[in-house]
């Protein structure tokens, strides 16, 4: 249980997915302009990546490792989640359309999301089981929620503030990512 | 062989991925600590892009239109293992230093970007050669933030000591929060000569950013473009 814990905080805090490694940097820049709809982003995100990284564990398991096709890994696991996504989108429309008005637009942005894949790859790379599989998606996509989230409040306050021109868009939001990797790293002692 | 060059130069200085379009920001800022390994994570990236844009281009009047991204996906993915497996064989420190970042070039929306907007619509070699001109595009920018963070993160060039022993690395350039810093002020610099010249262009509708585009998010900039005009 302890482990598990630790698990979750390190993949949610220490090693955020965002800010210190990079993965799903693309809508954490692109969606980031509110905070409502940076949450539903983050929400969707971590729906997909837990469903995902159980799912190419049991995959990679059960199927790759005996087949002995190990090498393919990227093909199937990008594969997955390319029809996960597009099955969640289905099956939401149908059970829960108002959820899926919510998370609509964001879903299909999901499957170039790299964090999914970069979730689903580094399970196989850390040899985790199953559980610790889905545990560690749940941290990773808890951490790229709190990092979208906070962007977006940062964006929000500082969207009628005057920039001088050449930081104006792109960089301005750079430099606050920067900031806020600093911070992040603070979390090190964490564990 | 006017078009050819026209490509090249388009995805060097025109549309340059990464300073331009700012798209595949993910290998960008994570591989780029050292020269070597932005050099590497470039030329691997620009396999990836001429090899599948060519593909594309052969197969475009084969592949329906509403598979295409299944269809797109598979060739990609399909040459980013071969990819992989060449560096694991002959360059496996390389392979070592990327680690996680070479399995992901498959989402690196430069490559889907470049199938979806050129390649599919375009004849092979014209395909082939924007995959060129992308590619040096995104290995020079890489190369750019590489040699920033390594000179003032690190002292070094490409692995040899360039500043003077005086000099004390900067630790937090080959962190994570330099990466930002460094794209940031390029690409203020790059705004500011562009303001200077006067020449900044918009696009319309659409910044050509796929990734973090949703249909809410042109929208929106197509009813602010149309606030500010």
């Amino acid at each position: 249980m302890k482990e598990m814990i630790l698990l979750l905080v390190g993949a949610a805090l220490v090693n955020n997915v965002v800010l210190s490694q990079f993965y799903g940097l693309c809508p954490f820049l692109g969606v980031s302009k509110q905070v409502k709809t940076a949450a539903s982003m983050g929400l969707a995100v971590l729906f997909v990546i837990t469903i995902a990284s159980a799912i190419a564990n049991l995959i990679y398991t059960y199927v790759l490792v005996p087949l002995d096709l190990t090498f393919l890994q990227t093909i199937v696991f990008i594969l997955v989640i390319a029809a996960l996504v597009q099955f969640v989108e289905m099956f939401l429309k149908k059970s829960n359309p108002g959820l899926y008005k919510a998370l609509g637009v964001y879903l299909p942005l999901i499957t170039t999301n790299c964090a999914v894949l970069g979730v689903a790859l580094s399970n196989v790379q850390e040899e985790y089981g199953f559980v610790q599989s889905v545990v560690n998606g749940i941290g990773t996509s808890l951490g790229f929620l709190i990092a979208i989230v906070i962007m977006a409040g940062i964006r929000e306050k500082t969207a009628h503030n005057k920039v001088i021109g050449p930081f104006k868009g792109m960089p301005v939001v750079l430099f606050a990512a920067a900031l806020m990797a600093i911070a992040f790293t603070g979390f090190a002692g964490l564990i | 062989m006017n078009q050819y060059l026209e490509r090249i130069k388009n995805g060097i200085i025109t549309e340059n991925p990464t300073f331009i379009l700012v798209i595949g920001m993910c290998p960008t800022l994570a591989v780029t600590t050292s020269v070597s390994n932005a050099i590497g994570m470039g030329l691997s990236t620009m396999a990836v892009l001429i090899l599948s844009n060519l593909l594309i281009s052969l197969l475009r009047n084969v592949i329906s239109d509403q598979i295409r991204f299944p269809a797109f996906i598979v060739v990609i993915a399909s040459f980013v293992t071969i990819v992989e497996l060449v560096l694991k064989a002959y360059i496996p420190s390389l392979y070592d230093a990327l680690g996680l970042y070479i399995p992901l070039i498959v989402v690196n929306c430069i490559i889907m970007g470049r199938a979806e907007a050129y390649a599919s619509k375009a004849s092979p070699m014209l395909a082939a050669f924007d995959g060129i001109g992308m590619g040096l595009g995104f290995t020079i920018a890489l190369t750019l933030i590489g040699s920033f963070r390594e000179l003032l993160g690190n002292g070094t060039w490409l692995g040899y000591r360039v500043m003077p022993s005086v000099y004390t690395p900067i630790g937090i350039f080959v962190k994570a929060p330099g990466a930002f810093i460094v794209l940031g002020a390029i690409i203020a610099v790059l705004n500011g000569f562009k303001i200077k010249n006067n020449s900044a262009k918009k696009v319309e509708g659409c910044d050509g950013n796929c990734c973090g585009c949703s249909k809410n998010s042109c929208s929106d900039r197509k009813e602010e473009q149309k606030a500010n005009a």
